[in-house]
């Protein structure tokens, strides 16, 4: 074996210890940017005694969740006391051990309001790359090993393209495309950007007006932006219109789909269900409740109902083909995440005293199965992966596992 | 810099020496909206293939050419090579020094050299950070001014009220970031020792004043109004159901406020305009520094420099740099603001603060600055706004 072949052959070995598998968590609310990790078993009546496997102390803050790739947790931060260091963090999710930080200058505008910050977007990856958005407008794609392969600053090619209470809406990808939601009051758009360099496929305006949601994949080619003025659905590989939806909607917490993509529940009007059409004629609104109405956190869709956390802090189950409430149930919040599952628990953090919450779905009404107090302002959102959750502050990232 | 990196160059065999200025040049090319990225790809993992002291010295110096995306994708090539070398290699001569000491390089890389000598040698980095209270850098100020803060502090704590006031006026001369400015302000403030704030950041506090013009629908923004054709100010216009006339208008604001609800009301749907005179003893780059939560334009010497149509999403101290430059004498400064339709308490603000200053945020002071104003009476502003 010559010391090429060699090379390769470790390098493979790599490449396959960290590649993409089926439990993984690759971008903000899972990989179907439902919330759900059904193949998942995480602790499920969780307790500090019991589940804290480890926690990792972070280089910056920030607001974005993990995502989970094979044994690798990746994290983005921002550090300094203008947050104007980038960070993007590879750790390893058996020990909470950094195994790289890769570090950049912003190119942007860091300033946001004092409760948000500059690493507020949840970074995406294919399984291959990760691709890491800051409110700075930089974007950045590294290899799993922290190779870097492309930057954009947006901020550079569109200097009016900011917004001065921070940007939050994750990147996606559909189709082989990423999507990146950059809007506020003054240059707001949407593009199209090449995995592969980083140029715009395609890339349109939109509504000036600032938005904090997050573009959700509603089947293999399309996409479904919100924004006030309602909820439009792109096709992701050439950012052509498909249909739209013009009743207004929320600006901070994103839409749901069904498990299958058929149904679209958009924060609108309280909430709204709508089943798009074959012609591509206005969505049939199927139900509209306006006593769902989503605070901060987005919806989550689980078997058949869906969830919507109120700004009180109340849980409300309805069933998700008609909209019926069915119970409540008061949780310790104020959330600005979104809640997370399994097939049979949902998992949300409060901000204050980061109390993680299990809530037991199984029942006739939800019940709060477990708690672990952080102790840290909690504002992001979590991932599972790997029967694990993972959850993090500006300081920290917590992995809450199955006692051994 | 080509002859810099030519110098560096010759201490590697020459076809790596090629080989490295092709890979940097190609990271130098990088464009706008992703141009050359494919290229500068390559040309990282090239560089970062061949970790040296030369290699990562000929990075630096790229740096001090390279636009901020290139600086980027230099940084990272550094922090690489860096990590991949043993600390006998990378700790072993004071080329990281060199490029650190020297202040004509730039000053966030010059922050991130100083970073990596701290890795390695913490106990020498800390021994030289108290020297770094002028630095031009910012990023380098800010590590000794804190350290004189947390003297302040314990000093104060000893009773030592005098000495601590000594080491906080140390401190806030050098002080050019208001998360540095401020505390220190207030800890003097609370010693009894007063600090002239605008004239500390550079604040423009005197202009005159024109008013109100129509921004029903925010179409203000982009309607170009009188005083963006002539400053005459002795001039009167038809503003928005009023005669719009120029008017002193100064602030009384520690942080340089220029409040249009003062002489205008608390107006709706509104463009106001502030226009002065900045006399500089000689020509030089400078930066203009503003923090608007209204919509906003500015312009220098007439020529328009940015502008930003965003309302009621925040304001801070340095929001928006503008590099321009000042010419010998008079240059002329006009800022438009527009006030929208909202009327939630918190969109009472219609206001501006700008500051003129170096690129490290040291202020620059007109020759024909005035003391800064004080305030005769109190004045209170209504909390709730109304319609024009």
């Amino acid at each position: 074996m010559t010391l090429n072949y060699i090379a390769i052959y470790f390098t493979s070995i790599l490449t396959f210890s960290i590649i993409a598998q089926a439990e993984d968590w690759l971008q903000f609310r899972g990989n179907h940017h439902q919330g759900l990790a059904l193949n998942s078993s995480p602790p499920t009546n969780i307790d500090s005694e019991k589940h804290i496997a480890w926690k990792s102390a972070l280089p910056g803050r920030g607001l974005s969740s993990p995502i989970i790739i094979g044994n690798r947790v990746f994290l983005t931060a921002a550090s300094t006391a203008d947050q104007t260091r980038l960070h993007v963090i590879s750790l390893d999710s058996t020990n909470g051990k950094i195994i790289w930080n890769r570090e950049f200058w912003a190119t942007g505008r860091t300033i946001c309001h004092d409760k948000t910050c500059v690493a507020a977007p949840t970074p995406v990856s294919d399984g291959t790359h990760i691709y890491a958005l800051y409110s700075s407008n930089d974007l950045l794609c590294l290899d799993l090993d922290g190779n870097l392969k492309w930057i954009r600053g947006l901020m550079q090619d569109y200097p009016n393209a900011s917004n001065s209470l921070g940007l939050a809406s994750s990147p996606i990808i559909v189709n082989e495309t990423l999507i990146v939601q950059i809007e506020n009051d003054s240059d707001s758009f949407v593009a199209g950007i090449n995995l592969k360099d980083g140029s715009n496929i395609w890339k349109f305006p939109r509504t000036k007006k600032a938005n904090w949601t997050t573009p959700i994949k509603i089947n293999q080619e399309d996409i479904a932006i919100q924004g006030s003025e309602g909820i439009t659905c792109v096709r992701a590989k050439t950012g052509e219109i498909q249909w739209s939806y013009s009743e207004g909607a929320s600006t901070i917490p994103s839409s749901v789909t069904s498990k299958n993509g058929s149904v679209v529940y958009v924060p609108s009007n309280g909430m709204t269900a709508l089943k798009p059409r074959q012609d591509n004629n206005t969505p049939e609104i199927i139900w509209q409740e306006a006593q769902l109405r989503p605070g901060t956190s987005s919806p989550i869709v689980i078997g058949d109902n869906i969830y919507i956390i109120n700004r009180a802090g109340v849980l409300n189950a309805a069933n998700k083909n008609t909209g019926e409430r069915l119970w409540r149930l008061r949780l310790e919040g104020p959330f600005s995440g979104s809640p997370v599952a399994s097939k049979t628990h949902m998992y949300i953090a409060s901000e204050r005293k980061g109390l993680l919450q299990s809530i037991n779905l199984q029942g006739a009404e939800g019940t709060i199965s477990g708690t672990i107090e952080l102790g840290e302002t909690i504002l992001g959102t979590p991932a599972i992966a790997n029967d694990s959750i993972y959850i993090r502050s500006d300081g920290h990232l917590w992995k809450i596992s199955n006692t051994k | 810099m080509k002859r810099r990196l030519l110098i560096i160059a010759l201490s590697l065999n020459t076809l790596s020496a090629i080989a490295l200025n092709d890979s940097i040049e190609k990271i130098l090319s990088v464009g706008p909206e992703g141009q050359g990225n494919i290229k500068a790809a390559e040309a990282w993992k090239e560089i970062t293939s061949k970790p040296s002291q030369e290699t990562l010295m000929m990075i630096f110096e790229a740096m001090n050419d390279a636009d901020p995306i290139a600086s980027n994708w230099l940084r990272s090539a550094a922090e690489v090579i860096f990590n991949s070398m043993n600390h006998e290699q990378n700790g072993s001569n004071n080329t990281l020094g060199e490029y650190f000491l020297n202040e004509n390089n730039p000053p966030r890389a010059r922050r991130f050299a100083f970073d990596l000598i701290k890795k390695n040698d913490p106990e020498a980095a800390s021994e030289i950070v108290p020297g770094l209270l002028n630095d031009p850098s910012p990023e380098l100020r800010r590590d000794a001014i804190e350290l004189l803060i947390k003297k302040g502090k314990s000093l104060e704590e000893e009773g030592k009220k005098n000495s601590a006031i000594l080491v906080y006026r140390q401190a806030l001369n050098s002080a050019v970031e208001a998360n540095q400015i401020k505390p220190l302000s207030e800890s003097l403030k609370k010693l009894g020792t007063n600090v002239d704030l605008p004239k500390h950041f550079g604040f423009l506090m005197r202009w005159q004043a024109i008013g109100p013009f129509d921004n029903t629908n925010r179409a203000g923004f982009d309607t170009i109004f009188p005083p963006e054709k002539e400053i005459k100010l002795d001039s009167q216009y038809k503003g928005k159901g009023v005669t719009a006339k120029w008017q002193p208008i100064e602030s009384y604001d520690p942080f340089g406020k220029i409040d249009f609800n003062k002489p205008f009301g608390l107006l709706k749907e509104s463009v106001a305009y502030a226009y002065t005179e900045f006399e500089s003893n000689i020509s030089r780059t400078a930066e203009l520094r503003l923090g608007c939560k209204n919509a906003w334009k500015v312009w220098l010497n007439g020529e328009f420099i940015f502008g930003r149509d965003e309302y009621h999403r925040g304001q801070k101290i340095d929001q928006y740099k503008m590099q321009v430059d000042l010419k010998k004498g008079k240059n002329t400064i006009l800022v438009k603001a527009c006030q929208n339709e909202q009327t939630e308490e918190w969109t009472v603000q219609w206001e501006f603060q700008l500051r003129v200053c170096n690129q490290s945020g040291v202020a620059i002071l007109a020759s024909n600055r005035m003391p800064t104003p004080i305030q005769k009476q109190t004045d209170r502003r209504p909390r709730r706004p109304k319609k024009s």
